[in-house]
C-alpha cells in the first residue's frame, strides 16, 4: 500500500471529527479549566495557572463527603449486584419451568421508567404525614420502630441508595450472565459428571472460569457506572444533596457548575479530573487483577 | 469388564413444535460386549449410536431395559459410580486448565477411602501421560495443542481414573485424514496395552472395520447386525448393512430368478446353487431380488457372463478400478476393482465379467433381508 496516501485518513475523518469535537476537545478543555486559578465565568478571565483548584476541592468538606458516599456506594453495590445477579442467573439456568416468566420479571426494572421507579421507592420508603411507608410497616410488624429512610440517619439513606442502585443495575447483569452461562458448552458439564465432580467444584472450577470474561466486564462497567452515580441520588433525595449529606462526586461537579452555590467551572473541572483519575486507577487495578483470574 | 445390554430402549418425548413425534433413539437393544474388546458402534448419523454410548456411560437413563457391567446391574447407577471413562467428540478439555490439571481433574474428585495423596495423583497423572505419550506437553493449555494432541489428552483424562470401560464418541471425526489413520492405530495400541473394554462410536465404516474386534451396525435406532468386521462384511444380513460397509461401496442391481439362475437384465449371471446355502433355488423361483456385488467380486473375462457399458478406468497403482454402467443397476456407476495386471482397453464400449459367487448377495425386494 502507498504509505503517503491520504485515503485512509479520509475514511477515518468522520470518526476523528466527531471524537475530536465531542471527546478530545472537551477533555482538554476540562483540564485547562481545572488549572486556571480564579476563573471568572462572566468575564472569562483568570489570575494565574496552578493547582489551587485541586487543593480547594480536596479541602472542601462537601467534596470529601461526596467521595466517601461514592466509595461506599461503589464498594457495596458492585460486588453485591454482581454476586446476586450471578446467583439469580445460576438459578434461572438450572430451572426449566417458568424460566421465561422469571427472566421477564427480572428484566422489568431495565425497561421501567426511572420516574415510575422513583415513585415506587417513595411508596416503599418515604415517610409522610399520612403514612410511614411500606417498609416501615414491615418493620413495625416485626416489632421495630419507624426509620426515616429519606430524611433520617445517614445509614438509612445509604441503605436506600444502595438498595435502589443494586435493583436498577441487576437486570442487565442477569441478562449478560444468563447468556454467558448458556454459552458454556454442555460437554464440559457432562465430562465433569462422568468424573463425579461435585456441584460446588463444577461451579468453582468450570463455570466460573468459563464466564470470567463476562463477570470481569460487568465488574469494570459496574465500577465505572457506580462512580458516576448521580441521577438516582437526585431521584431519591432531591437536588440539594449537600444538605442531605448524600452528594456524589458527579453531583458535586454539577453543583459547582449549576447549583445554587455554583458558577465555579474551575472547581468543577478539578473535581471531574479527580474523578477521572480515580476511575482510571480502579480500572487499571481491575485489569491487573484480571490478568490472573480471567480466562479468555 | 463385560457389558451386557438387555432390551435397552431410549425414547425421547415429543418436544417443541406440534406434529413432532416421540423419537425412539434406541429400540430394544440386546447384545453383549465381551471383556477387553474394542467395539465399534457404527451407523449413519441420527441412528442412535451416540445415545447408546450415553446410555452405557450413564449420561442418559434408559426408558426401559437393563444394563449390566459384569454381573452388576448398573441401569440406575450414576456415571461416576460405573467406573467409565469418556472421551467426547470435541474432547471437552477444560480450556483454562493446563494439560496436567486437566488429567488430574478426575482424581481430585475422589472422596473418602478413594482419596489420593498428592504424590499418588502425580504418579497416576504421569502414568496416563506416558501411556498416550504427551509427557512433554504437560504445561500447555489445550488451545496450544494440535487436534491429535488434544485427543490424547482427552484419552489420558479418561484413563487416569483406571476405569473398567472406556467410551469414545466419534474420536476421530475432528482430525484430518492423515492424523486419523495414525490416531486410530494409537487408540488400538492403547486399548491393547491396557486391555480395557472400549466402545467407540463412528459413522465411518472404514474406521470401525479397521480397528474393532467387533462392530455393531445400527440404523434408525434398530440394531442391524453385530459381529467381527470381516464376518459382517462377508455376510451382511440385509441390504442396508451390505451397502453401509465397504469402500468403494457394494454395487446393487435389480435381478430376478428364473430356472434356478440369477438374471441381471437379460443375462444369466450365476447359478443360484452357487449363491444359496440354506434355502434351495426352487423356493425363490421367479422372485425379483436385489443383487449386491462387491467391487472385488468382478473378474475380467472376455467371454464373461455379465456385460456392462464401460465408462472409464481409474488406475490406482496396485489395482485398477473399472467404472461402468448397466441399465439394471441401482447405482449410477458400477465400480469393480481388478488386478492391475489385467488389460482393459479404455476405448472399448463394453466390458465383460465373471462374478465370484461368494461376493454376491441376494436380498428380498420387499423386506431387503438377505436371501441365503
Amino acid at each position: 500500500m502507498d504509505k503517503t496516501s491520504k485515503k485512509p485518513w479520509l475514511y477515518l475523518l468522520p470518526a476523528i471529527l466527531f471524537l475530536g469535537f465531542f471527546m478530545v476537545y472537551p477533555l482538554i478543555d476540562v483540564f485547562v479549566y481545572s488549572v486556571e486559578e480564579g476563573y471568572n465565568f462572566a468575564s472569562q478571565t483568570y489570575y494565574g495557572v496552578g493547582l489551587y483548584n485541586y487543593s480547594y476541592v480536596l479541602h472542601d468538606p462537601y467534596f470529601l463527603q461526596a467521595i466517601k458516599n461514592t466509595c461506599i456506594l461503589v464498594l457495596i453495590t458492585v460486588p453485591l449486584s454482581t454476586g446476586l445477579a450471578l446467583l439469580i442467573s445460576l438459578g434461572l439456568s438450572s430451572i426449566k419451568a417458568l424460566r421465561d416468566l422469571y427472566q421477564t420479571v427480572f428484566f422489568l426494572p431495565y425497561v421501567t421508567n426511572t420516574l415510575a421507579v422513583g415513585l415506587v421507592f417513595m411508596i416503599l420508603f418515604q415517610k409522610t404525614e399520612y403514612t410511614d411507608g411500606l417498609v416501615n410497616l414491615l418493620i413495625h410488624a416485626f416489632g421495630g420502630s419507624t426509620v426515616d429512610f429519606i430524611d433520617g440517619p445517614y445509614w438509612a439513606k445509604m441503605f436506600v441508595l444502595c438498595f435502589y442502585t443494586v435493583w436498577v443495575v441487576m437486570p442487565f447483569k442477569i441478562l449478560i450472565l444468563t447468556s454467558a452461562l448458556a454459552s458454556v458448552n454442555q460437554d464440559y458439564y457432562k465430562a465433569a459428571r462422568v468424573d463425579g465432580t461435585s456441584k460446588v467444584r463444577i461451579f468453582r472450577k468450570i463455570t466460573l472460569p468459563m464466564i470470567s470474561p463476562m463477570i470481569f466486564y460487568l465488574v469494570i462497567t459496574g465500577f465505572i457506572g457506580a462512580f458516576k452515580a448521580y441521577s438516582d441520588v437526585v431521584a431519591l433525595f432531591g437536588t440539594d444533596l449537600n444538605a442531605a449529606g448524600m452528594n456524589t462526586i458527579v453531583g458535586y461537579v454539577y453543583d459547582m457548575l449549576y447549583g445554587d452555590s455554583g458558577g465555579y467551572p474551575s472547581y468543577a473541572s478539578a473535581a471531574a479530573i479527580l474523578l477521572f483519575a480515580i476511575v482510571l486507577t480502579i480500572t487499571c487495578i481491575n485489569l491487573l487483577v484480571s490478568k490472573k483470574h480471567v480466562h479468555y | 469388564m463385560k457389558i451386557e445390554l438387555q432390551h435397552l430402549t431410549k425414547k425421547f418425548p415429543a418436544q417443541g413444535r406440534k406434529n413432532r413425534k416421540e423419537v425412539i433413539a434406541v429400540n430394544d437393544f440386546s447384545f453383549e460386549i465381551p471383556d477387553g474388546k474394542l467395539i465399534g458402534l457404527l451407523g449413519p448419523s441420527g441412528c442412535g449410536k451416540s445415545t447408546t454410548l450415553n446410555l452405557i456411560c450413564g449420561l442418559e437413563k434408559p426408558t426401559s431395559g437393563k444394563l449390566y457391567f459384569g454381573d452388576k446391574d448398573v441401569t440406575a447407577l450414576a456415571p461416576e459410580f460405573r467406573g467409565v471413562g469418556m472421551v467426547f467428540q470435541n474432547y471437552a478439555l477444560y480450556p483454562h486448565l493446563t494439560v496436567e490439571q486437566n488429567i488430574r481433574f478426575p482424581l481430585e474428585n475422589l472422596k473418602g477411602s478413594e482419596k489420593l495423596s498428592k504424590e499418588q495423583m502425580q504418579a497416576r497423572v504421569a502414568e496416563a501421560a506416558r501411556l498416550v505419550q504427551i509427557e512433554e506437553l504437560m504445561d500447555r493449555k489445550p488451545k496450544e495443542l494440535s487436534g491429535g494432541q488434544q485427543q490424547r489428552v482427552a484419552i489420558a483424562r479418561a484413563l487416569v481414573k483406571m476405569p473398567d470401560v472406556l467410551l469414545l464418541d466419534e474420536p476421530l471425526s475432528n482430525l484430518d485424514a492423515r492424523l486419523r489413520l495414525q490416531t486410530r492405530e494409537e487408540i488400538r495400541k492403547i486399548q491393547k496395552k491396557t486391555g480395557i473394554t472400549t466402545v467407540f462410536v463412528t459413522h465411518d465404516q472404514e474406521e470401525a472395520m479397521s480397528i474393532s474386534d467387533m462392530i455393531v451396525v445400527m440404523k434408525q435406532g434398530v440394531l442391524q447386525q453385530i459381529g467381527e468386521p470381516q464376518e459382517v462384511y462377508d455376510n451382511p444380513v440385509n441390504l442396508f448393512v451390505a451397502k453401509f460397509l465397504g469402500t468403494p461401496p457394494i454395487n446393487v442391481f435389480e435381478g430376478y430368478i428364473r430356472q434356478g439362475n440369477l438374471y441381471i437384465g437379460e443375462e444369466a449371471v450365476l447359478s443360484c446353487n452357487e449363491l444359496l446355502r440354506e434355502s434351495s433355488a426352487a423356493a425363490i423361483e421367479g422372485k425379483k431380488v436385489f443383487v449386491g456385488i462387491r467391487p472385488e467380486g468382478f473378474v475380467l473375462k472376455e467371454d464373461g457372463a455379465f456385460s456392462c457399458q464401460l465408462s472409464g478406468i481409474e488406475v490406482m497403482g496396485r489395482d485398477i478400478s473399472v467404472v461402468s454402467t448397466h441399465p439394471s443397476a441401482l447405482v449410477v456407476t458400477i465400480r469393480s476393482i481388478i488386478n492391475a495386471e489385467n488389460y482393459v482397453n479404455p476405448s472399448a464400449t463394453q466390458v465383460r465379467f465373471d462374478i465370484k459367487p461368494n461376493k454376491v448377495f441376494l436380498f428380498d425386494k420387499e423386506t431387503e433381508e438377505r436371501l441365503r
